[in-house]
């Protein structure tokens, strides 16, 4: 069952050949004998599980047509709401609260038969970009225990990597989707700002975030993208109009007359061989599908960091600002005046990372500072915009890394946070534009880690996206290799 | 534009944050050399260029009509301190 991708498992349930609660103890029995070793899941819902997926059971076979996901087990990032399971976003912030109601995403994915089994660990508040900030510990990458996952959506793309679970719920603000994806060589998309509803979502970098899928090839998650997006009336910024359908194309090999444009300067410096070499031999297999490979000069990449950090903290420092020890979470039992109960909850309950994401943000937003960052960056940030609506006047969508490099060793880059940041470097332009991106697995490096590469199209042009994708994961078998060794 | 020991209290009290001595002291060298990096925004031309805003023409705004909201009861099970349905918080007058 392991070995069967998530529309393949689904259609096996519909065939009656698997049992949704068989599904469902297979999978639980699978995250019981390898998480230990991961550190993937926060939490397994076993009797709320076996509990949804008898009533999927019944309503499959009283003829009941779901969704092409119906019956199949889906895990969730910790910081989306699931009604009645815990959200801590791997913060002891959130110690011990448990929403009362479900994210959009989460509330379509059970509409469409899934059954949600577990959330999954992150780098706390997904501030970080290898799942080691959070306070349940490091999530392990299961091609090597000695090194990150990625981040933030580190628990996601490690449960999928290692047959825990076969589709996952992520969050991306800044490449917290793609670079996990990248590290743990599974597919994944980051959709176009406004496809899928934040409604449920923690707030992180609210103009940045969005929810996407996370699986073991494109066309898993392209029927998950498809089940979650489309308007929601619970978020405003949620403009698509009917959720993407993308269709059931038969083994596409071809890529006639599709433009992709090669960011010649994202190869200069800075970037492993490994690496290069990878996803440049990932432009040549698109080359001979058909498509016309061109390379050219991205401009402002020296900005894109500083824009992204400046923006993504200014963001965090507001919306972080709700944590009071009052409403919900951890209230320091310290303090006994009400300035005391905001100061100590927060200082006992945030982590360092999320402390200097804050206080970065209220750096650039403050009196005398915001006009020379804030503004600035966003300045920048329509430049930015501006550079990729010319840049696809010309090219269908861009092919370029998602990660300078491949999965670290944990804990090596943990006291340099400029390091971390500069990572970033691939992939936070994309989200200042608020473009879809798809990331795919293309290889191996010199130390036997995945890598990845993405493609990056214009706003809501997913369908072209996920079509190249597909062509791709037709033409190559990166997709379909699994970790062996003692993690699993 | 330097980080010092002054800057850091000013921000802990806008972040209504209060660092251990430890943390302050790692704060203050990591936020230096974050800063001083952020700061290269600053060689770009940007005049006459306008600030990015997050305005959609399609912008999707729901009818402004009274709906029930979540359950207080069950709102009210996830605060640390409540009573007769209320959040507690301690006394300020």
């Amino acid at each position: 069952m392991h070995d069967m991708s998530a529309l393949e498992l689904s259609a096996a349930i519909m065939a009656k050949k698997i049992g949704v609660i068989e599904a469902v103890d297979a999978y639980i029995d699978r995250i019981e004998a390898s998480d230990s070793r991961l550190n993937a899941f926060l939490c397994v819902e076993k009797d709320k599980a076996r509990a949804k997926a008898s009533q999927i059971q019944a309503r499959l076979d009283a003829g009941e047509r779901l969704s092409p996901l119906a019956g199949v087990p889906v895990a969730i990032k910790d910081n989306i709401s699931v009604e009645d399971m815990q959200c801590t976003c791997a913060s002891n912030m959130l110690g011990g609260y448990t929403p009362v109601f479900n994210a959009t995403a989460v509330e379509r994915l059970e509409r469409a038969g899934m059954i949600v089994i577990g959330k999954l660990n992150m780098d706390e508040f997904a501030m970080g970009g290898s799942s080691e900030t959070g306070v349940f510990g490091a999530v392990k990458n299961p091609w090597d225990t000695s090194r990150v996952a990625g981040g933030s959506s580190g628990g996601s793309a490690a449960a999928v990597a290692s047959g825990e679970i076969p589709l996952a719920l992520g969050s991306d603000t800044g490449g917290s989707i793609r670079q996990p994806c990248a590290f743990c060589g599974v597919t994944g998309i980051k959709p176009t700002y406004g496809a899928v509803s934040r409604y449920g979502l923690v707030a992180y970098a609210s103009s940045l975030d969005q929810i996407g899928p996370i699986g073991n090839n494109i066309d898993d998650c392209a029927a998950m993208l498809s089940i979650i997006s489309g308007r929601d009336d619970m978020d405003s910024t949620c403009v698509l109009e009917s959720p993407f359908d993308f269709g059931q194309e038969a083994c596409p090999q071809r890529l006639d007359g599709i433009k992709i444009g090669l960011p010649r300067n994202y190869f200069d410096a800075g970037i492993a061989e490994d690496v290069k070499s990878a996803v440049m031999a990932a432009a040549r297999e698109l080359e001979e599908a058909g498509a016309v490979v061109e390379e050219f000069e991205m401009p402002l990449m020296d900005y894109m960091i500083p824009a992204y950090y400046i923006i993504a903290c200014a963001e965090a420092s507001s919306n972080l600002s709700r944590y009071d020890g009052l409403k919900y979470g951890y209230r320091s039992p310290n303090a006994d005046t009400l300035q005391g109960v905001y100061r100590m909850s927060r200082s006992e309950g945030f982590g360092l990372e999320v402390k200097r994401r804050i206080m970065l943000g209220s750096f650039v937003l403050s009196s005398g500072y915001y006009d020379a960052y804030y503004k600035k960056a966003l300045q920048v940030r329509s430049l930015i915009k501006d550079a990729y609506s010319s840049l696809f006047g010309r090219f269908d969508m861009i092919l370029s890394p998602v990660a300078p490099g491949t999965a670290y060793k944990i804990g090596e880059n943990a006291g340099d946070p400029l390091k971390m940041y500069m990572g970033d470097i691939y992939t936070v332009s994309v989200n200042l534009a608020g473009l879809p991106a798809a990331a795919l697995p293309c290889g191996f490096g010199a130390k036997g880690m995945p890598i990845g590469f993405q493609l990056v199209g214009s706003a809501f042009s997913e369908g072209k996206l996920v079509s190249a994708a597909r062509v791709y994961q037709n033409r190559t078998e990166f997709n379909k290799a699994r970790p062996g060794g003692e993690a699993l | 534009m330097r980080v010092d020991a002054g800057l850091i209290s000013y921000l802990e009290e806008l972040s209504a944050l209060s660092l251990s001595e430890d943390e302050k002291l790692r704060l203050l060298g990591d936020l230096d050399e974050i800063l001083q990096y952020m700061a290269s925004l600053s060689g770009l031309d940007t005049q006459n260029i306008p600030a990015y805003s997050l305005v959609y023409d399609n912008m999707n705004a729901r009818e402004d009509v009274a709906t029930s909201s979540l359950d207080r009861e069950k709102l009210l099970r996830n605060a640390p301190k409540s009573a007769n349905g209320m959040f507690v918080a301690p006394r300020t007058v």
